[in-house]
C-alpha cells in the first residue's frame, strides 16, 4: 500500500505548496485590483514585483547571518561538547550550566540579552573605536542556542557509541585522547550531521526575528517595502505569503536531504 | 508578598544600584506578574491546540482517502519549513484584517485579538510538528494489538481511540517534551503582536526603568524554571504511565 506519509511526497509536496501559493497570492491581488480599478493606485500584484528586488537582497542578508551564525556555533558548540565530556569536574559543570542556560531560553529573550547588553562599539587595545554593526550582534545572538544544542548533540553521539568500543580500545592501551580522535569521532560525525543540518534550517527559520531589532533583512525590507508602497490592508498577504515562499523554497530541500540522510544512517546503524 | 521583600531590594537598588524594579515598585510588581499569568495562559493554550493538531492530523493521515493524507503532509511541510515568526504577522496582520469586526458601541474590535492569534499561528506551527510525532507513535504500535482489536470487532474509529492513541501517546511522549519545551520557548515570539506576556512585560519595564541586565536575568530565570517544572511534569507522566513489557 502506498502511505503519503510526509517523507514519501518529496518533490510532489513543494510544487503542490508552490503552486497554491501563487494562487492565493494572485486570487487576493486580483480582487484586490477589481476593487480599486480605475482609482489609479498600484495593485499588490504590481507593488510586490517593484519591491521584489529589495526584499531578495534582505534575503541575502538572512542567507548570511545563518551562515556565519553557524560556522560560530559548530566551532564553539564543539568546544563545549568536550568540555562537557570532560573527566574533571571543573571543566565539565561550568559547560553544562552554560549549556542549559541556552537551550532552555527563547531566542527572543537571548537576541534582546545580546542586541542591549553588548555595547554597539569596542574600543581596540590600540586605543581606536569599533562600531558593532546590528547584524553582526544578530548573528552572535543566533549562534548561541545552536551552540549549546551543538554541544548536546555531540555528547549524544559520543554517548551512543557501545562502550565496548572504550573498553577495546582501553585494552589496546590507547590513550582517552587517541580513543577519542581515532576511534569515537569518525563514528560520531555521520551520527551528527543529520541533526547539524536540523539545527541549520531552524536557525536560517529564526533569523528574520532580527527584524525586531532592526536588522534590514528580508522581513525588516518587507514590512518597509509595504510601508512605502502605501501600507494598504490589501498589501499584506501577498507580501508576507511571498515571503515565506522564499523561505520554504530555501528549506525545503535541505530538509528533505536531512530526511534521506537521517533514513541512510539509520539503516547502516 | 512585596512588602516583606520591597525593603531588600529598595536598599539593593540604592546601596549597589541593581534595581530589580518589580521586586520594590508596585506598579512593575504588578506589570511582572500579569506578564507571568499570560505567559501560563498563552503556553498552556499553545501547548492545548497544538495536542489536538498533532492527534487529529495523525489520525487523518491513518485514513483511507488519498486527499486528506496529502492535505496533511502539505500542512506540515509548509508550516515546519517557514519562519514562525512570518507565520505570526501573516496571521495577526494578513487574516487578523479580513476576520470580522464586533460593534464595541462606537468602536470596533476584531473577533480575534492578539492573545487568539499568538495561540492560533503559535499552536498551527507546534501542532505541525506534533502531527509527525503522534505519527511515529501510531507507527510504533504493534500491528497484532491492532489486528486483535479487529478480532473483538472494534470499529477504525475506535481502534484508534481505544487502542492505537492510549499506546502512541505512550511511545511519543519523550519526543512530546521536546516539543512542548520548545513550543512554551517559541511563545515569547508573541512579543512581535505586542500580547502582554513575560517578554513584553519586562520590556516595558526596562524601556520605563533603563534596568535591561536585571529584568534579562529575570527572564532568563523565569524560562528556565518554566521549563523545569514542564518537563518535571512530562517526567511524571511518563512514569505514571509507564506500561510494562515496554522500555526498561
Amino acid at each position: 500500500m502506498m502511505s503519503y506519509s510526509v517523507a514519501r511526497l518529496t518533490w510532489r509536496a513543494p510544487a503542490i505548496v508552490g503552486g497554491l501559493c501563487i494562487a492565493a497570492t494572485l486570487a487576493t491581488t486580483f480582487t484586490a485590483e477589481a476593487q480599486d480599478a480605475g482609482s489609479g493606485q498600484m495593485s499588490a500584484f504590481a507593488a510586490l514585483v517593484t519591491w521584489m528586488p529589495f526584499i531578495l537582497k534582505g534575503f541575502l542578508l538572512n542567507l548570511l547571518m545563518s551562515v556565519l551564525a553557524m560556522a560560530l556555533a559548530t566551532v564553539t558548540g564543539l568546544f563545549l561538547g568536550f568540555m562537557q565530556i570532560s573527566p574533571s569536574a571543573f571543566i565539565r559543570l561550568p559547560a553544562k550550566f552554560v549549556t542549559h542556560l541556552f537551550r532552555n531560553s527563547p531566542w527572543l529573550v537571548i537576541l534582546f540579552a545580546i542586541m542591549l547588553l553588548v555595547p554597539f562599539q569596542v574600543t581596540l587595545p590600540g586605543g581606536e573605536k569599533v562600531l558593532i554593526p546590528d547584524w553582526v550582534k544578530a548573528t552572535i545572538g543566533f549562534a548561541l542556542p545552536v551552540m549549546a544544542n551543538i554541544a548536546e548533540i555531540l555528547r549524544g553521539a559520543i554517548a551512543s557509541i557501545p562502550s565496548g568500543q572504550w573498553e577495546s580500545a582501553e585494552s589496546l592501551a590507547f590513550t582517552r585522547g587517541q580513543t577519542l580522535r581515532h576511534i569515537i569521532l569518525p563514528q560520531c560525525v555521520r551520527r551528527m550531521l543529520p541533526p547539524w543540518m536540523n539545527w541549520y534550517a531552524l536557525l536560517t527559520l529564526m533569523t528574520p526575528m532580527a527584524a525586531i531589532l532592526g536588522v534590514s533583512e528580508a522581513l525588516g525590507n518587507t514590512q518597509a517595502a509595504m510601508e512605502a508602497a502605501g501600507s494598504r490592508p490589501e498589501f499584506l498577504i501577498p507580501f508576507y505569503l511571498f515571503l515565506m515562499t522564499i523561505f520554504f523554497v530555501f528549506i525545503y530541500p535541505l530538509s528533505i536531504y536531512t530526511r534521506r540522510l537521517e533514513r541512510r544512517f539509520s539503516a547502516g546503524a | 508578598m512585596l512588602e516583606i521583600i520591597a525593603p531588600f531590594f529598595e536598599r539593593l537598588n540604592e546601596t549597589a544600584g541593581i534595581n530589580f524594579s518589580p521586586f520594590h515598585d508596585p506598579y512593575d510588581w504588578s506589570r511582572f506578574v500579569e506578564g507571568m499569568w499570560i505567559s501560563v495562559k498563552l503556553i498552556s493554550a499553545i501547548i492545548a491546540l497544538s495536542l489536538v493538531i498533532g492527534v487529529l492530523g495523525a489520525g487523518a493521515q491513518t485514513s483511507k482517502s488519498r486527499l486528506l493524507r496529502i492535505v496533511v503532509a502539505a500542512y506540515i511541510e509548509v508550516f515546519r519549513n517557514t519562519p514562525p515568526i512570518v507565520q505570526l504577522l501573516f496571521f495577526y496582520f494578513g487574516l487578523g484584517a479580513i476576520t470580522p469586526q464586533v460593534d464595541m458601541g462606537g468602536w470596533y474590535e476584531p473577533i480575534i485579538g492578539a492573545f487568539g492569534w499568538a495561540v492560533i499561528a503559535i499552536g498551527i506551527f507546534g501542532g505541525a510538528y506534533n502531527v509527525e510525532i503522534f505519527r511515529s507513535g501510531v507507527e510504533a504500535v504493534p500491528h497484532h494489538t491492532k489486528e486483535a482489536a479487529e478480532a473483538l470487532g472494534f470499529s477504525d474509529l475506535k481502534i484508534f481511540i481505544y487502542i492505537t492513541l492510549p499506546l502512541a501517546f505512550r511511545f511519543c511522549l519523550p519526543a512530546l517534551t521536546n516539543n512542548i519545551i520548545s513550543l512554551a520557548k517559541t511563545s515569547s515570539l508573541a512579543y512581535v503582536i505586542a500580547v502582554p506576556e513575560i517578554t513584553y512585560s519586562l520590556a516595558n519595564i526596562w524601556s520605563d526603568s533603563l534596568n535591561v541586565s536585571e529584568m534579562m536575568v529575570l527572564l532568563f530565570v523565569f524560562y528556565i524554571l518554566l521549563v523545569a517544572v514542564i518537563a518535571q511534569i512530562m517526567s511524571f507522566l511518563e512514569r505514571k504511565l509507564a506500561l510494562k513489557g515496554y522500555g526498561q
